[in-house]
């Protein structure tokens, strides 16, 4: 080609030009390097041959859009599932021994208990933070668990008792099951002596502000809630009954909401998760609960 | 050959008719009354034509001792690097260079990097870019000609090649030659060395990455793991391809430096050069006859048919041209023959070109403004590299304040905040510190139940990071230390044994009242 140029040379650079014209401004057609043009070519065969390896090309079949699968049946989800699989297993000796050990057994051991940690940790964002919130922190209604105030006690075994059988879960014979009466709505006690209660349990925090109305209230927290929330409020945990001398909350501590509480009662479900998960997570999961901050 | 006594006529004579011969054999752009021909010279190289292989012709003197010597020592130190041994204790790896990507260390002798310290790499090859920068602007592409290991390994694969196939004129000959049993043998006993030579290449770049011994043993078991015989094999089929078979194509096409190191020399650079002003004219020489009028360069082609890059030097600075000096020790080799002084071809600067031509003393200008400025920049980065290592602290701590949620408030009203501690211990020893928190009134340290550790001390073992889980409690009456809801305080992290200590400030968080 160089011996006899098609196209114009230019004068500058001696090279052929492509022979195009835009507004005076012609292209040198200086050659592509051998070993780009290699490169390039090489490039082209490759992505021939990956079509028909690979998955590849979109296309509308009668059951609606598919794709070319390729010849050797590769697929991301598969390799996904095969790694999930692969960690399982790497795990199951582990998760093995975290279902059938004690569970302080289980936290002596560094190895277990890491295991536990993140196995518990991935199970509560799976199953427990819709409820729970993501950190443990709760809302209302939704306890915080990384406090070291419990309901029902904050011990390795209590905190599995729960999550095994649930709290008012009426599908499991052994859930764990209260009454905080609705006081006001059954007509048990009226306005006033709600308002007076209410007035007490704030004294139990030292922050009432008429202290009649307490004195009264305290009469009638004798009468009707001592037994659950024992005389001086500090509640009790065989029952489930929160202690009313502390300072969380679970429903809110102001006055409106502690007359709300007495009036319509409270009676917060938390599902049995015996069954649905099997013993290795729920241990794994009372483990992470109890590290959180809390754990007696 | 460079010694001048034995030269005679008739060896000159050889010489002449050889190039003749090579012009017939390998001239494909017709004869133009070259005895030699520069097939990459601008003028010969057409970029539509096919690539003219180059037969590089052996050539001794100082220039090719030297590079033997630089290759002898570059390949060395390839080869022999992975396997030095460098005790560390126990737990730790041996070996002296080692890029340990799965435990994510790069130990090199004494110094051990961590991917946080990752900037010492970056302040070495800085280091090395403004070396790479002063020494263009002081002597050209030194780098090139010398080191560069496409420049190594080219060179060692002309050598392979020569080995079997002969020098220059033997080689054209042999391409020239119908294909036979000894042509077929020869090129094949040279692919097959070749090929040896680049697994041998790819093979040891492995080595950098693992331990060596072991992997060696897994590697002829076939047992060492995939990616090793992959990188091999890449390492393997880019040394053959590069090395072998593309060789100046590399330095002219591929490589982006010949285009960058114009910007680093300038016309006091000292670059292999033809001296012109000594060696024009031109033109064939007769023993005996008299060097009046004319240049002391006789035209032999000698210096082309010696460059590994298919240029001829004399027709200026190129590209092309790799500055490996070969062309300057076939020179000299002449010179010494036709007893003219050597250097007709030398180490020499544009301004000493037009000094002599204008009739001024030479002089050699090492410290210019270009070269002071890189050497200045060197000093500097070199000084914080130092600074940086001598001040590299092998005990590190990073505080991570709990986000979600942010405090908890507790039975008793008082507020808690969780730390995710982390420690870094680099010495090669365990190490026990004791953890206290400082700057706020009142706050009191705890750790999480079943932390499997006492109190507030946290055991860190050989050359790792560990992390701990702590709590800091604000009782309620001290919940007016805080401003906004947040108040500060210092982590310290006391070594039990030495007493060093190192400290991270954090936040504390409570309600806004
Ligand atoms: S011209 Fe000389 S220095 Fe340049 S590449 Fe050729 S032989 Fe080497
Ligand atoms: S420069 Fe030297 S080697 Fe090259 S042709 Fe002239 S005399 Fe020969």
């Amino acid at each position: 080609m160089s011996d006899s140029p098609k196209n114009e040379i230019d004068d500058v650079t001696g090279v052929e030009t492509t022979g195009h014209e835009w507004d005076g401004i012609r292209e040198l057609d200086n050659p592509m390097p051998k070993w780009w043009l290699y490169t390039f070519y090489a490039c082209i065969i490759w992505s021939f041959a990956y079509w028909i390896v690979m998955p590849a090309w979109p296309y509308l079949s009668t059951e609606g859009w598919t794709y070319t699968k390729g010849v050797i049946g590769y697929d991301q989800r598969e390799v996904v599932a095969r790694e999930l699989g692969a960690v399982a297993e790497g795990r199951a000796d582990e998760m093995q021994q975290i279902a059938t050990l004690a569970l302080e057994d289980t936290a002596a051991d560094p190895t277990l208990m890491e295991v536990s940690l993140a196995a518990g940790k991935a199970a509560f964002g799976d199953n427990c933070a819709p409820c729970h919130g993501s950190g443990a922190q709760g809302s209302w209604g939704f306890p915080n668990l990384n406090d070291d105030v419990w309901l029902w006690g904050g011990t390795l075994g209590d905190i599995h008792y729960t999550l095994t059988h649930g709290i008012r879960w009426e599908a499991d014979d052994n859930t764990r099951q209260n009454v905080m009466m609705a006081y006001g709505r059954d007509g048990v006690l009226t306005r006033r002596e709600i308002a007076d209660v209410a007035e007490f349990v704030l004294a139990l925090s030292g922050r009432a502000d008429d202290a009649e109305a307490a004195t009264r209230g305290a009469e009638i927290f004798g009468e009707q809630c001592v037994t659950c929330h024992g005389a001086d409020g500090q509640g009790n945990r065989e029952l489930g009954a929160p202690n009313l001398t502390d300072a969380v909350w679970l429903y809110g501590g102001e006055r409106a909401s502690i007359i709300e509480s007495v009036s319509n009662g409270r009676s917060g479900v938390m599902p049995a998760w015996g069954g649905r998960l099997d013993a290795g997570t729920i241990n794994a999961l009372t483990l992470y609960v109890h590290s959180l901050g809390g754990g007696e | 050959m460079a010694d001048s006594a034995t030269t005679t006529v008739t060896d000159l004579e050889r010489l002449a008719a050889e190039a003749a011969d090579n012009v017939r054999a390998a001239n494909p752009h017709g004869d133009d009354g070259e005895r030699y021909t520069a097939v990459n010279a601008e003028k010969n190289r057409s970029l539509y034509a096919s690539r003219v292989k180059i037969y590089p012709k052996l050539v001794g003197g100082t220039f090719r001792r030297l590079k033997w010597v630089i290759m002898a020592l570059t390949l060395t130190i390839y080869y022999v690097t992975p396997w030095l041994r460098w005790d560390r204790g126990a737990g730790l790896p041996d070996q002296a260079v080692l890029l340990d990507f799965p435990s994510r260390r790069f130990y090199f002798f004494f110094l051990e990097i961590w991917p946080q310290e990752f900037y010492y790499i970056t302040g070495l090859l800085i280091l090395a870019s403004l070396t790479l920068f002063l020494v263009t602007s002081l002597a050209g592409r030194v780098w090139c000609g010398y080191t560069c290991p496409q420049t190594v390994w080219t060179d060692l694969f002309i050598h392979v090649e020569r080995f079997f196939e002969g020098d220059r004129s033997a080689r054209i000959r042999l391409d020239r030659s119908p294909w036979s049993a000894g042509k077929l043998a020869r090129k094949a006993a040279k692919h097959l060395v070749w090929i040896l030579i680049a697994l041998a290449t790819g093979g040891a770049w492995v080595f950098y990455f693992a331990d060596a011994p072991t992997l060696a043993v897994d590697l002829a078991r076939f047992e060492a793991p995939p990616i090793a015989y992959i990188s091999i094999a890449i390492f393997a089929s880019t040394t053959y391809l590069l090395g072998g078979l593309a060789r100046e194509q590399v330095c002219i096409y591929m490589c982006p430096w010949p285009r960058i190191q114009g910007a680093m020399f300038d016309e006091e650079s000292l670059l292999v050069s033809y001296k012109e002003d000594r060696g024009e004219s031109r033109g064939a020489h007769k023993k005996g006859a008299s060097w009046e009028g004319r240049g002391d360069c006789i035209d032999c082609g000698q210096c082309v048919a010696v460059c590994p890059m298919g240029i001829d030097i004399r027709d200026g600075m190129q590209l092309e041209c790799i500055q490996c000096a070969l062309c300057i020790d076939a020179c000299d080799a002449i010179m010494d023959r036709v007893e003219r002084p050597r250097g007709l071809i030398a180490y020499d600067t544009l301004r000493n070109q037009e000094r002599r031509q204008a009739g001024e003393p030479q002089r050699l200008n090492l410290l210019r403004p270009r070269t002071l400025v890189y050497m200045a920049a060197l000093a500097i980065v070199g000084l914080i590299m130092l600074v940086a290592l001598i001040n590299r602290s092998t005990l590190e701590l990073s505080v991570l304040h709990d986000r979600n949620p942010l405090f908890v408030t507790l039975a008793d009203g008082s507020i808690r905040n969780g730390y995710e501690l982390k420690i870094v211990n680099k010495e090669h020893a365990e190490r026990v510190f004791r953890i206290d928190v400082e700057g706020l009134e009142g706050a009191v340290l705890s750790r999480p139940a079943l932390a499997g550790e006492e109190g507030s001390t946290v055991v860190v073992g050989v050359d790792t990071l560990r992390m701990a889980r702590f709590f800091v409690i604000l009782p309620a009456e001290r919940l007016d230390r805080l401003r906004d809801g947040e108040g500060m305080l210092t982590f310290v992290a006391t070594d039990l044994a030495t007493g060093q200590k190192v400290e991270r400030e954090s936040s504390f968080r409570g309600p806004v009242k």
